[in-house]
């Protein structure tokens, strides 16, 4: 932290509220204090590129798994195919990711030492242990050809588990201190959701030929107008808290990511019938949901940072309850 | 085993921050009982506070704040009979040191040893993927470091900051009040070392009811800033085992003003995001549909 502190005074902004002195109280409650500006909670430790990465992929794979299952029992296999791939090949590096990221990874059986509910990461864990080899066998037998009814089995429990791993991952970093993601916890999934089913469906577009990409289109639809809405109302509800997501890298990293869906779902619309148009929109689909997950991410730490963001709401709230702002006197 | 043995009372901590005079005993005497890392030695600016805050290798801060604010007003002579003497008077006849009497100055000096506040709804626990941190037969929060594997899930997760990750050994750590020594029968080694009182250790009943005594004392002597910190059940963490008096705002400390344990709005998580995986599905069945 390069920034120059104040050596004088504890009161890093703001001002004293004292009322009940006959002067007015002041309106609107945007000032806060801090102790030298310092945080107040701390900060994911989480390495960005290792679980905004597993955000994205988990996303990627979890959506895949549905779209791969509805297309194999539609009779779209190259759609088929490319999906049970995708959501075995996300699971591995999600997995990778996850390992990699742990403080002592030779330690990482201890997520399965317990089943708890309280924790979203325990939940996780559990699932994606339900997930991983389902995922890994639908695909070894879609490309082998070999075990077909187990493979099918292995499609539909994919299929089934694959949306849990999408949005389990929203009440994950929701479930913590940081403003940025706790005051969007009733919004996240959705948002999860609708990246997830947009990636898959770009991922789809990516992959199938035309005569057997609708179903990819929709999802992608479907998702990306999800997405999309929900990212805005959350937005909207989280007041003050919202400005992380709007300035810095976060900033930037959202916006790009709502103009790829745009861009990418107007492709896929009006491109429908163009192979390569429908795979550059896939691709600015996918990238979408990458940038969106790493713009959370960044925002959630910006929030963290910020005691502004952990004070103000905090602050807000105190005084609406009982309207003096200061505890038992 | 038929006999069940009621456990021990909850134990805890309350700082009264008021007789707080910053020497850092408590700081010292945790880094030295818990055998804890050396982490730099840094001059911050921030007063007398060179410490920061707490982390992964320091379990007791003392904060410092200056404050343009008039001490709260000082009565030198409400305890005591005859008249107040002067300035100059040697200390050796002086009735009370420090002779400090004089008009209410406008600077004031806070002093306050924060620490984890092991809480009665504890976020870091509740989301620990492990069972790492568990819940003592005292009530206090404890992280066992065999069991944790560094998932840092805990650190964001506390809404006071409290727990951070080692970086040399990739685990998270606090403050145990003292596990090993509360055990047996001592006190924990803050609380022994710090020489006013500051910091007591003790069953939190008798603790909550000898703040509220406290509290009304400093009231009925006019500081009127006084407040107690995390001693009502009925907060967003239902409560803490280490609690505080404090002389201001608990934002002015660096505190949260109106915690709550993130977990509180798991179920509603968990809500929101099984109705997104359902129509993730449904999405999937409607995206599959042959159109003729
Ligand atoms: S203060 Fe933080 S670290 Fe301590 S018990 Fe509460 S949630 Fe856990
Ligand atoms: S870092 Fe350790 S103590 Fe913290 S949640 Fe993970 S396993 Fe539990």
């Amino acid at each position: 932290m390069g920034r120059p502190r104040d050596a004088l005074t504890g009161v890093a902004a703001g001002r004293r509220r004292r009322r009940g002195r006959g002067e007015q109280p002041v309106v609107p409650d945007a000032q806060f204090t801090s102790y030298y500006g310092r945080p107040v909670v701390k900060r994911p430790v989480w390495r960005t590129l290792d679980i905004a990465g597993y955000l994205f992929v988990g996303g990627l794979a979890g959506s895949s798994s549905v779209l791969a299952a509805g297309a194999h029992f539609t009779d779209r296999p190259t759609l088929a195919r490319a999906g049970k791939i995708t959501a075995a090949g996300g699971v591995v590096v999600a997995a990778v990711l996850l390992v990699h990221d742990l403080g002592r990874p030779e330690r990482f059986v201890n997520m399965l030492r317990v089943f708890k509910p309280t924790s979203p990461m325990s939940v996780g864990s559990w699932l994606l242990s339900g997930y991983g080899p389902a995922a890994g066998l639908a695909a070894v037998s879609a490309v082998t050809g070999r075990l077909p009814r187990l493979g099918t089995l292995a499609t539909v429990g994919a299929g089934l588990i694959g949306p849990t791993i999408t949005t389990y991952t929203a009440a994950l970093i929701s479930d913590t201190a940081v403003p940025a993601w706790h005051g969007g916890h009733r919004e996240m999934p959705y948002v999860f959701a609708g990246s997830g089913a947009s990636a898959a469906g770009g991922l789809g577009l990516l992959a199938a030929p035309v005569w057997e990409n609708t179903p990819a289109r929709r999802m992608a639809l479907m998702g990306g107008i999800v997405e999309l809405a929900a990212y805005r109302l959350m937005e909207h509800r989280l007041g003050m808290v919202a400005e992380p997501y709007r300035t810095g890298t976060a900033g930037w990293l959202v916006r790009a990511s709502e103009a790829l869906t745009v861009a990418g779902l107007a492709g896929a619309v009006l491109g429908r019938r163009n192979r390569l148009v429908c795979a550059v929109s896939g691709g600015a689909l996918v990238s979408a949901s990458a940038f969106m997950r790493f713009g959370i991410f960044k925002a959630g730490v910006a929030s963290a940072e910020d005691p502004k963001y952990t004070v103000g709401p905090q602050r807000e709230r105190l005084n609406a309850r009982d309207g003096s702002g200061i505890g038992r006197v | 085993m038929s006999q069940v043995s009621p456990g021990p009372p909850r134990m805890g901590f309350f700082t009264d921050t008021s007789v707080c005079i910053g020497c850092k005993a408590c700081e010292v005497a945790c880094k030295e009982w818990n055998a804890i890392p050396e982490d730099g030695l840094n001059l911050t600016g921030m007063s007398l506070d060179n410490t920061e805050k707490l982390d992964a290798n320091t379990w007791r801060h003392v904060a410092f704040i200056e404050q343009r604010k008039p001490l709260a007003f000082q009565e030198p002579g409400v305890r005591h009979t005859g008249p107040v003497p002067d300035l100059a008077t040697p200390p050796a006849e002086a009735p009370m040191t420090p002779m400090t009497p004089g008009e209410p100055g406008d600077l004031r000096w806070l002093m306050a040893s924060d620490v984890c506040k092991h809480c009665t709804h504890a976020a870091c626990l509740d989301v620990c993927p492990t069972g790492a941190l568990f819940r003592t037969e005292f009530d206090t929060v404890v992280v066992q470091a065999d069991v944790c594997n560094g998932c840092g899930y805990c650190i964001p997760a506390c809404p006071y900051g409290v727990i951070d990750q080692r970086k040399e050994d990739g685990r998270a750590w606090k403050c145990t009040m003292c596990y090993d020594r509360i055990g047996d029968g001592l006190q924990p080694a803050c609380a022994k070392a710090c020489p006013t009182e500051s910091i007591q250790y003790g069953p939190l009943d008798e603790l909550r009811e000898r703040a509220s005594e406290r509290l009304d004392t400093m009231h009925a002597a006019g500081v009127t800033d006084a407040r107690l910190y995390g001693d009502d059940p009925n907060d967003g963490v239902g409560g803490t085992g280490a609690f505080f008096l404090l002389l201001d705002e608990p934002e002015v400390y660096g505190l949260p003003p109106d915690p709550v344990a993130t977990t509180r709005d798991l179920p509603a998580m968990w809500r929101h995001a099984a109705l997104a995986a359902a129509g993730l599905v449904g999405a999937g069945v409607i995206a599959c549909l042959r159109s003729s």
